[in-house]
């Protein structure tokens, strides 16, 4: 468990935990859009269009979740964790764009 | 412009990254992550804005509502693309002890806030008399 760990062991700035809640708050704000794209898109009559891209904007949100919560379990697993993987953080960016884009279809 | 096709490669290369220089403090790794995750956010919110235009002010003349909405959504997404592509710039930066690369982005990004938002305070006016 992390409390057990000895005290000098521990990173005293405490960079792995403010890196985790990072990655919380920015999954929090990944929520508010996939909340705010499934009203616009169940707004005005629902059409199959819009259905669509709001349901890829939860499958987007989704993955951004399994992405934070992966990152989030290798730096919970070490007192010194890797640095984030390029390729992570890529699909982070991409699930944002995507989301973007899913909001274009539903705005016009 | 190819440095930026250059990084872009970097981008779903994770060895090439490392292939150069030698790992930095995790510290300085971590604290690079955040920055990244703080300007995700920010293009998330930017996004969420543009939802917020179309669907809470009904009122607006359909152009100005759909045009603002896709501004604040393409701000969104080049303020999301530019989190990554300056997270792999500055990894880069830290692995060969090189400065970390200076920006004009965020000076941009000001301005087209601010900008933006007095076309909101602009347009909320408009509408109301409209």
């Amino acid at each position: 468990m992390t409390g057990r760990r000895p005290a000098a062991d521990r990173d005293p700035g405490l960079q792995p935990e403010r890196t985790r809640l990072a990655w919380r708050r920015t999954t929090l704000s990944g929520t508010v859009v996939a909340v705010l794209a499934a009203k616009t898109a169940l707004h005005d009559g629902a059409s199959p269009p819009a259905v669509a891209a709001g349901a890829l904007c939860c499958a987007l949100w989704l993955c951004f979740v399994r992405i934070a919560h992966r990152r989030i379990r290798t730096l919970a697993s070490d007192n010194r964790p890797p640095a984030l993987a390029p390729a992570y953080a890529t699909a982070a960016a991409l699930c944002t764009v995507t989301m973007a884009v899913c909001g274009a279809v539903l705005v016009l | 412009m190819i440095e930026f096709a250059r990084n872009v490669r970097l981008w779903f290369a994770p060895e090439e990254v490392r292939r150069e220089g030698s790992t930095p403090d995790y510290r300085f790794s971590l604290a690079n992550e955040r920055t990244f995750l703080a300007w995700l956010r920010t293009a998330l919110a930017l996004i969420g804005g543009g939802f917020a235009v179309d669907q809470f002010l009904p009122d607006l003349r359909w152009a100005w509502r759909v045009g603002l909405a896709l501004a604040l959504l393409a701000a969104g997404v080049l303020c999301a693309l530019r989190a990554v592509n300056h997270w792999v710039r500055c990894e880069r930066a830290m692995r060969r002890g090189e400065d970390l690369p200076v920006s004009r982005f965020p000076a941009l990004l000001s301005l087209v806030v601010a900008v933006v938002a007095v076309a909101m305070v602009v347009v909320v006016l408009v509408g109301w008399e409209g």
